[in-house]
């Protein structure tokens, strides 16, 4: 399989390769883990002039621990994350959600930061980052600006990444949270996107809600984070009906499309099963 | 950053040092070349395969730094001074590993195009695990497809290996 003909740029620092791309513009993309845009490039998506390869920021590479936060460097592969003592210990939910991303090859390969910057609905880590109130760090020549990564993402596989910058950290703040989970249904247990998934994040005292969120995966054409069916848990005793009402309300919430892995029907249908199971696992299990 | 070299024609090269199996080995590339075509092409080492070319099928498998990774999806030049391990680097001193020995007497291969991939993956899981659970070993080749599918017997030689037996029990 042919892969057009690029300039390649490997810079030695961040601010090297913000220098690059700020000359560039719009006719550089960035390589981090290549699992996305070498599969676009093979298949004639996408054909840049210059190609800046991020695989000297070795920086941008680790998972760390800093008083009130877990900072995530985005070329952390997602074996990185899965494989990660640190976020097993803190946030299983997200190991676990990088573990169900794809094969072993490509978690090898893939990196957080692509996951994200891709902007696809079916993304696996950001529903569950999201739901861990995440925030990223996004670096250009210009500066450095700081978002929260639920106003990331906007319309089908658009976001708000701006011409030469480079997505370089994500920050999960300390949680008021007592639990999370991000369960995915795909067609087969391996390599397959999600046709539909739920992440939730819950905080609970005693036998009450006091706070939620939730946040869909292939259910509408962007990442979709469901506040009604929040704010029906809110300040509620905790029982199975109030969970099944979320997930109605989660599925109610939902725009899916039809396409080959599964009708608007079935998926809405998922949506309100997986977000129901989804949030009583979060209340019994932690961050698991 | 590799050394680029540009022809008369302006075409622009780059001077890349791969570690393959235990050789250096510095080959001159395109910046676009994809390390499947190198290795298979410049290097001669065929026993890496090519099936999908996009990341799915697994076939065109090696380690990567002792990692699987598909190498239809990494630029050569990204693998610049790294340690790469194809299936040719498996056997040592003409003797091939006990993942072979054990897949052979298993009848763990049918066609044959998906073995490379199986074994390096099989290779890397027992590395890291040497006694794997079969839940574990079936995840470990999930990115390795067989469509002769002969997972079954795949499966039951890598654990196999693990515990030592070379050969199926029924034998």
């Amino acid at each position: 399989m042919y892969v057009p003909d690029f300039e390649y740029h490997a810079p030695k620092s961040v601010a090297e390769a913000c220098a690059i791309l700020a000359e560039l513009g719009d006719r550089a993309t960035v390589l981090a883990g290549g699992t996305d845009v070498l599969h676009k490039m093979k298949v004639g998506k996408l054909a840049p002039e210059h190609l800046v390869s991020l695989k000297h920021l070795d920086e941008l590479r680790e998972i760390r621990e800093e008083p009130g936060r877990v900072v995530i460097g985005a070329l952390a592969s997602h074996n990185q994350i899965y494989n990660s003592r640190l976020l097993q210990r803190r946030y299983l939910s997200l190991s676990m959600a990088a573990h169900t991303m794809a094969s072993n090859q490509i978690c090898n390969l893939g990196t957080v930061g692509g996951n994200i910057v891709n902007g696809v609905p079916s993304a696996d880590l950001p529903p569950i980052l999201i739901a861990l109130n995440a925030s990223i760090r996004l670096t250009s020549a210009e500066g450095e600006r700081t978002m929260p990564l639920e106003d990331f993402f906007h319309g089908s596989a658009q976001t708000r990444i701006k011409q030469g910058e480079i997505l370089t950290e994500i920050v999960i703040p300390d949680q008021a949270t007592t639990g999370s989970t991000y369960l995915k249904f795909g067609l087969r247990r391996s390599g397959a996107l999600a046709v539909a998934a739920a992440a939730v994040s819950v905080q609970v005292a005693g036998d009450t809600l006091h706070g939620v969120r939730i946040v869909l995966a292939s259910a509408a054409p962007t990442v979709l984070r469901v506040t009604g069916a929040e704010r029906s848990l809110v300040g509620r005793r905790i029982d199975d009906d109030l969970l099944a009402e979320a997930g109605y309300l989660a599925a109610k919430a939902s725009s899916p499309r039809d396409s080959i892995r599964g009708s608007a029907e079935y998926r809405r249908n998922l949506v309100e099963v997986l977000t129901k199971r989804a949030l009583r696992k979060a209340i019994d299990e932690g961050h698991a | 950053m590799a050394q680029a070299i540009t022809d008369k024609d302006g075409v622009k090269r780059y001077l890349i040092t791969l570690n393959v199996n235990g050789d250096a080995h510095t080959v001159l590339v395109k910046g676009n070349a994809i390390l499947t075509n190198v290795l298979r092409e410049q290097l001669d080492l065929t026993g890496t395969k090519k099936g999908c070319e996009l990341g799915d099928c697994g076939s065109c498998t090696v380690l990567l730094d002792g990692k699987p990774v598909d190498s239809c999806l990494v630029l050569a030049i990204e693998a610049d001074g790294r340690e790469i391990t194809t299936i040719e680097g498996v056997a040592e001193n003409g003797r091939l590993d006990a993942i072979q020995e054990s897949m052979i007497n298993h009848a763990a291969v049918q066609c044959g195009y998906c073995t490379p991939g199986m074994v390096l993956s099989a290779k890397a899981l027992l590395t890291r695990n040497p006694n794997p659970s079969e839940q574990e070993v079936r995840e470990a080749i999930s990115g390795n497809l067989c469509r002769c599918t002969g997972y079954v017997h795949i499966v039951e030689a890598v654990l196999a290996t693990a515990q030592g037996r070379l050969t199926p029990d029924d034998h």
